[in-house]
Order: C-alpha cells, then sequence, then structure tokens
C-alpha cells in the first residue's frame, strides 16, 4: 500500500487516506484530566529571561546584540548561522547580560545570554486567548515570504524535536509536497497544551496549516488528533468549515501515535524511509502549535517568543497550562503553580515517555518544551532491573518493528557493529520497550549509548579516511 | 520552595508497564492449579509429594549455585517454582522421590544455572531434567498407573500402558500387543484411534493412564486459556504447535487410518496440550520474533508427531521441544523482522 505512493511521489492525492492507526506500540494511562479542562492561563512576565541560544536542532544561534544593550520586548537578540538554525528573541523588554553557559535538559551545555527586565517600564502581557487572525488570502504571500517569516520568528518544531519549521517550509521541486499533516495527536501522557491550544486558538492553527500548504504547495491539509480528544476534534472541525482542501482526521489513541514514523501510516498510509524524512514521502508534518505561530509570524510579523506548556503531574501542587515566555526559569514556573508537593519526586520536561528529568530549577524553559511533569514518589518504578526472560515483549510494541533486547544485549556487550546490524540507528527512542519491559532493562538507555558510541566510531573512521 | 528536596533522575520512560517478570510466574503457578487439582482427584493426596519434592528440591538447588556462583539470591522470581511443577508433572505419578530430586537438580543445577541462570539457559531446564530421568530410570519414566487408584500398593500393581503406547501397534500386531497389554487398554487404545467421542471425552477429563500434569485435557485448557489471557505465554507458539499436530495427524489417519490415531487422539492423550501451552511456551528458551515463534510452535509440533509415528517412543514432546530449543537462535536470524522503513524506497535516495 505505501511503498508504491513513496516511491512515487505524484502530485495526484491518492483515494483512500490512512487506516488511522499504527501497528504495535503500548497504552500507558493518559492522566490528561489533570489539566484537560484547565483553560490557558497566561504567566506574569518574569523579571529575568535566560535565553540559550541553541534551543533547536541545528547550528547555535549567533548573538546580534551587545551585553549591557537595551532590548525592547519582541526584539530579535541572535541571527540564525546557515540554513539549520533559528533566531532567537526575547520576550521581555529590559538588558542583555553576559553571554553565559547554561544546561539544557537534555544536558547538553549551551551558551546562553541572560535578559534582565527593566523596572522603570511595565512588561506587556500578551493578552489570551488571541484574538482572531485578521481575513487574508495564502496567495497573498509567496512560499519564499512565508519561509523567510518563519526563519525570521525564529521558528521551530514546538511538539518537541524544535526542527527549524522554515527548513520544512522550503521544497524542491524534485520532492514536491502533496500533504500537509498538522499534527495534534499529543500522544505522550499527561500533557495537554496542543488539545488546550486546538479549543482555545483553532483559527490562527488553521490560519498557518493554510500558509504552510501554500509554501509548500500541498493541496491537502490534514489535522491529525488521537480520538481521545472529541472535543477538540469538533473545534477543529469547526474551523475549517470554509476550507475543502481540509480535513480533521481522528486516530486511535496508541502511544506513539505523535511520532512522525507512526503518523504517517496512520494518516496517509505512508512510511517514512529509516534514513528519511516525512518530505520524502511527500508530507510535511507541523505541530499544532508550530502552526499558530507560523500564522503569527506571517501575518503579524512576531517572534517566537512565549510558547504554551503543561504544568502537570501527582507532584504539583495546582497543575495548569500556561502560556509562558520562552527563557523563563523552570522554577518560577513551578512556582506560580503552587510548587512542588511533599510527595514530589521527579521533575520531566516534557513528557513521560520522552521527556528528560532535570534537578536543577533554574533551567530555562526552551522553545521545544511543551511540558513539565512533576511525577510524585509513588509512581516511581525503583523495582530493579532483572534477567531478560525473552518474553519478546518489547519485540511486540516496539513501533519501528526492531528486537531492542538483541539491540541493548549487543550494546551491553560492546558489540556495537552488531546492534548497528540490527538496526539500532532506526530507534526513535520512543520508549515502548522500556515502558513495557516486566524485566524493568533500561532498554532506552542501552539504545542511547549505542547510538553514542557508534557516532563516536564513525567519527574515528572518518579521521582516519 | 524546599531546597533540600531530593529529585529523582533516570533515564526514558518514567512511567511503566505493571506487569513484572515475577508475575508472569505467578500466573504460570496460577495456571498450574486446574492441573494440580485434577491430578490430587485422579491420583489422590500422595501424588502431591511430587511437586512438593521437585520445586523444593529446585529451590534449594537454586540456592546453592547461586551461594557457590557468589551471585544475589534469585528466587524472587519464582522460576525455580515453575520449574519443579512443570518436572512434576510431566512425569509419572509413581516415580520414587530420589528419581525427582536427581531430576530436579539436573533442571536447575544443570540445564539453568551452569547456563547463568534465569534467562540464560538455551534448554528447556524441566525438559532437561526429564530427559536425564529418561535415560536414567527409563522402567520407572514409562510405568503408568490407573488414574483413581488411592492404595499406594494397588498403584504400583495396576499399572497400564497409555493409549499412546497401544498406539504404537497396528491392527495387524493385534496377538503381539495383547501379550504387552491386557484386552481392554487395547481396545481403549482402537477406540481412540477411530476417535470415539466417548473415549475423547475420558481423555478430556482425564480418566487414562499418564504423566501427573498431562492426563486431563480440559484442565490444561483452562490454564492454558489464563495464560493466553494475561499474555504470558506466546499464542503464536501454542496455536502453531496444536495446529501442526492436528494436521500431521489429520493428514496420516486419513491416509493411513490403521497405523495413525485419530488427530484428537494424538492431541489430548499424552502430553501435547501441556507441552502446546506450559513447555514449548516457555519464553527463554523460545525465539524471539513471531515469525520465529510461528515455526517453533509448528516445528515442534511436527516433530512430536515424526516422533510418535516413526521412532521406538510413543511421546515425542520432550525430545521435540529439546530439539526446537537448539534450533530456536536460528530461527531467530532466519526470521530477524526487516524495521518500519528499511525497504521504502525514496524517489531520490536520502
Amino acid at each position: 500500500m505505501s511503498a508504491e505512493s513513496a516511491s512515487s511521489p505524484a502530485l495526484c492525492l491518492p483515494a483512500k487516506i490512512g487506516p488511522g492507526t499504527f501497528r504495535r506500540g503500548v497504552h500507558p494511562p493518559q492522566n490528561k484530566s489533570l489539566t484537560a479542562d484547565l483553560a490557558i492561563e497566561v504567566l506574569p512576565s518574569p523579571a529575568k529571561l535566560v535565553l540559550p541560544l541553541l534551543q533547536h536542532t541545528g547550528r547555535p544561534a549567533e548573538l546580534s546584540v551587545k551585553p549591557r544593550d537595551i532590548v525592547e520586548a519582541g526584539q530579535k537578540i541572535a541571527e540564525p548561522t546557515g540554513l539549520i538554525s533559528a533566531a532567537v528573541h526575547t520576550a521581555i523588554a529590559g538588558k542583555v547580560g553576559p553571554v553565559t553557559t547554561t544546561v539544557l535538559a537534555a544536558g547538553l551545555r549551551v551558551p546562553a545570554v541572560t535578559i534582565t527586565a527593566d523596572s522603570s517600564t511595565e512588561a506587556p502581557e500578551p493578552s489570551w486567548p488571541p484574538a482572531q487572525p485578521p481575513r487574508f488570502s495564502p496567495d497573498d504571500f509567496s512560499a519564499q515570504q512565508i519561509a523567510e517569516a518563519a526563519q525570521e520568528a525564529g521558528l521551530v518544531g514546538l511538539g518537541g524535536a524544535a526542527f527549524p519549521t522554515h527548513v520544512k517550509l522550503i521544497t524542491s521541486p524534485e520532492r514536491p509536497i502533496d500533504t500537509l499533516i498538522l499534527n495534534g495527536c499529543e500522544c505522550e501522557p499527561y500533557l495537554t497544551s496542543d488539545y488546550r491550544l486546538m479549543l482555545e486558538d483553532p483559527w490562527w492553527i488553521v490560519a498557518g496549516l493554510l500558509l504552510a500548504m501554500r509554501a509548500t504547495a500541498a493541496q491537502r491539509g490534514i489535522i491529525a488528533i488521537e480520538d481521545n480528544k472529541p472535543q477538540a476534534i469538533a473545534a477543529m472541525h469547526i474551523a475549517i468549515s470554509d476550507h475543502p482542501q481540509l480535513s480533521v482526521q481522528s486516530l486511535q489513541t496508541k502511544y506513539p501515535q505523535g511520532g512522525e514514523r507512526s503518523l504517517l501510516p496512520a494518516s496517509v498510509g505512508r512510511i517514512i524511509p529509516t534514513k528519511g524524512l516525512p518530505l520524502h514521502v511527500g508530507v510535511v508534518v507541523l505541530n499544532v502549535g508550530t502552526s499558530a505561530t507560523l500564522a503569527r509570524a506571517v501575518l503579524n510579523g512576531s517572534g517566537l517568543t512565549h510558547r504554551v506548556i503543561t504544568v502537570t503531574g501527582q507532584g504539583i501542587a495546582r497543575p495548569a497550562n500556561l502560556l509562558v515566555p520562552v527563557g523563563v526559569a523552570l522554577g518560577e514556573v513551578l512556582d506560580y503553580c503552587g510548587g512542588l508537593t511533599d510527595s514530589a519526586a521527579q521533575i520531566v520536561m516534557g513528557g513521560p515517555m520522552m521527556g528528560n528529568t532535570v534537578s536543577n530549577l533554574d533551567l530555562p524553559i526552551t522553545k521545544g518544551i511543551s511540558g513539565v511533569t512533576v511525577l510524585a514518589k509513588s509512581q516511581l518504578d525503583r523495582r530493579p532491573e532483572r534477567p531478560c526472560l525473552r518474553c519478546a515483549k518489547c519485540v511486540d510494541h516496539c513501533p519501528i518493528k526492531l528486537n531492542p533486547t538483541g539491540i541493548a544485549h549487543a550494546v551491553k556487550l560492546r558489540e556495537f557493529e552488531l546492534a548497528r546490524q540490527l538496526n539500532l540507528e532506526a530507534c526513535v527512542e520512543c520508549g515502548c520497550c522500556g515502558y513495557i519491559c516486566p524485566s524493568r532493562i533500561p532498554l532506552v538507555q542501552y539504545m542511547r549509548s549505542g547510538k553514542a558510541a557508534l557516532l563516536q566510531i564513525d567519527l574515528a573512521n572518518k579521521d582516519k579516511g | 520552595m524546599d531546597d533540600q528536596k531530593q529529585l529523582n533522575v533516570s533515564p526514558t520512560p518514567h512511567v511503566s508497564a505493571k506487569l513484572t517478570t515475577s508475575r508472569m510466574m505467578a500466573d504460570v503457578l496460577i495456571a498450574l492449579i486446574p492441573v494440580s487439582v485434577t491430578a490430587t482427584i485422579l491420583f489422590g493426596w500422595r501424588t502431591l509429594q511430587l511437586p512438593l519434592i521437585c520445586v523444593a528440591t529446585c529451590v534449594v538447588t537454586e540456592i546453592i549455585f547461586n551461594f557457590c556462583r557468589k551471585k544475589p539470591n534469585s528466587l524472587g522470581d519464582c522460576s525455580a517454582v515453575v520449574t519443579g511443577l512443570i518436572l512434576a508433572f510431566s512425569v509419572p505419578p509413581t516415580l520414587p522421590w530420589f528419581a525427582c530430586v536427581i531430576g530436579s537438580v539436573v533442571a536447575i543445577g544443570i540445564a539453568k544455572m551452569l547456563f547463568g541462570g534465569l534467562g540464560s539457559n538455551i534448554f528447556n531446564p524441566a525438559m532437561v531434567g526429564r530427559a536425564f530421568l529418561m535415560i536414567c530410570f527409563g522402567q520407572l519414566m514409562t510405568t503408568w498407573t490407573a488414574p483413581g487408584v488411592e492404595d499406594t500398593a494397588k498403584i504400583y500393581a495396576t499399572t497400564r500402558a497409555t493409549p499412546l503406547a497401544v498406539a504404537k501397534f497396528t491392527e495387524s500386531d493385534r496377538s503381539k500387543a495383547l501379550e504387552e497389554v491386557s484386552l481392554e487398554e487395547y481396545e481403549i487404545s482402537l477406540k481412540v484411534r477411530a476417535g470415539n467421542p466417548a473415549v475423547l471425552g475420558d481423555l478430556l477429563r482425564g480418566a487414562v493412564g499418564g504423566c501427573l500434569g498431562e492426563t486431563s485435557a480440559l484442565a490444561i485448557l483452562i490454564g492454558g486459556a489464563y495464560l493466553l489471557w494475561r499474555k504470558t505465554i506466546s499464542y503464536q507458539i501454542t496455536l502453531g504447535m496444536i495446529g501442526a499436530i492436528l494436521i500431521f495427524a489429520g493428514v496420516g489417519y486419513y491416509l493411513a487410518p490403521q497405523q495413525v490415531m485419530h488427530p484428537l487422539g494424538h492431541l489430548f492423550a499424552g502430553g501435547a496440550m501441556f507441552g502446546a501451552f506450559f513447555v514449548a511456551t516457555d519464553p527463554v528458551s523460545s525465539p524471539l520474533s513471531t515469525p520465529g515463534r510461528w515455526l517453533f510452535g509448528i516445528g515442534t509440533g511436527v516433530l512430536v508427531m515424526v516422533i510418535r509415528i516413526f521412532s521406538g517412543y510413543p511421546e515425542g514432546i520432550m525430545f521435540a521441544v529439546l530439539i526446537m530449543n537448539a534450533i530456536a537462535p536460528l530461527l531467530d536470524r532466519w526470521t530477524e523482522p526487516a524495521p518500519l522503513g528499511t525497504k521504502v524506497k525514496t524517489a531520490a535516495g536520502s
């Protein structure tokens, strides 16, 4: 079914769209009810922002202001370096501090700059919910204008990977795009930021979709939402009613439905090649939040200064969906939500399946962080690792159809080339194997260390060659 | 905010499914309850000493080996108990205690712990123990008692052949067969061979001779259904094995009804059902990949029938499982799945 459409990305639309789900995967408890019915609140403007110059996939941005400069709210403070890079903007007006180093949630040390608010001027709060977008026709803008606006806004994928959006919007004639999918699956447990955005801001999402379709020349736009969000599906249905080329697709609720490699088979019945991207099969995928921000960048010229996050979990006093400025300290967000409860034991940047745990509350909320999940002590799994029983549950649930226990075994024995043969590099680290393993083997950790070792081996070989 | 708060950090994912290895083993123990109950009803309270001896020996052997290897105690996973029970249920109820002890020591000590403990053994420990007993105590291992005999003295007196053993004689061997078995046994066997519903019903209930745990197909089905529902065992192995036995025996029965027993007879007599649900499904010694598990089940079923029909042994579960255990790594290699996306070609490469 998919191989044919994959090999010939013809511009004619395939008659049938996907089966609505993917094979394998897991069903972790959702826990979305903690915040699903809470409207997005605006976090009061903080007195200080820490803006890492690398919040995206690619090369770090370069500072375009000097320390001690006075900057305005929304001003660009760093320029992209090269194609795969993104600008950085400040959400508050204030004074630029010296360039320092900060540690990101993933453990990476990156250069960052501090903006300290000017106490004399009151910082303007962003209004929420936003006003309806102005009437516009996508044809008023050229493809180049839209991509440039995205680049100018420092727009990156807000779903988590933080890949610079303008790169996705620049298409080449050899790789025509026929479908643009907005990813509103939000398959991670706990997180509800995309859900609330679809309920409260559907018009900007649709505006962004139309603009992205204009930029990529895609004729079909799909908004893919898991079927555990019927209200979001209804809201988006209303928002697209004037646009026959758009559709809302309800997908089965299963983790990792929102991962591109699960989303494309389910939504349009196409499989992304192992080392390829959605564009290799004629599709561009954007997160719903990215789409809304794209529309604001194109129509209002505003940069990516704020994003919606979910602060949730049994370890936080007052779970909430928040509109926060990029660069605000994690501790400040937690304090706004009433602080940690006595039972709080683990802070996860993102959802519990793929998010990184952090121990430093000074860490800034970056563009790719879609939520903060604070897990309670009772939720931590402290069962010891036991020997692999070869029960094959990891094999049966891997959405990529790998043999996780075989790869983990190879990595454990430092047989990295064997791990490569077992297609370690195809692993997306979704965590299904680690979630389901009855022996509590940290399979994802083995995948990561194996990948890192292969990278080292390849670099060493490159140097020799 | 409390600055002294201890925060936990861990690799992803930070939530996990409830199922644990210990729970999987406990599921097997739960699934063995119907089998234990029918074994007690059929062979009397005294026969419960077999499982007790086997389990106790298995547990003690594991403790000793862990002590010798300076490894931490591994009894918590219950796998020694499971091995002991599977071994006990696949020997005749009349097996003396010392044979049970020897079989258990071989099963845990040699087949499991010497290979590195749980998860590292190549062969099914219980079947290795049983194979050892088969070689050392061939006579004791093939002495069957009629169910429902309570008195010990009588148990040893009223031994009887299993339908599978009698099935080795063809109809033309009638006189030869009657030298070894009674007329009654021979007639039952003929009825099984012909697929007589009443006799097949007896096999389902367990009113025939056989190993402790394998006589009542119904009890095994109840326990096996629980395991399938809990997803503790792979249905591929069970279905593959049962399917292969039914098809193989069905074709044989159709072609040569004088030589081959009715397919349902082959399924319900002997250890086929017990093997398909409790023995061949041991995850450690079976393949990982889904097609590999199908092949493993089918291969076991075919080998069982080959041994039953063409070899000198009346029963073949044990050897079939052991042979397939040896092939399991090969099956995994042959059926290695192609990951999602590796077979997709792009328009201009990637």
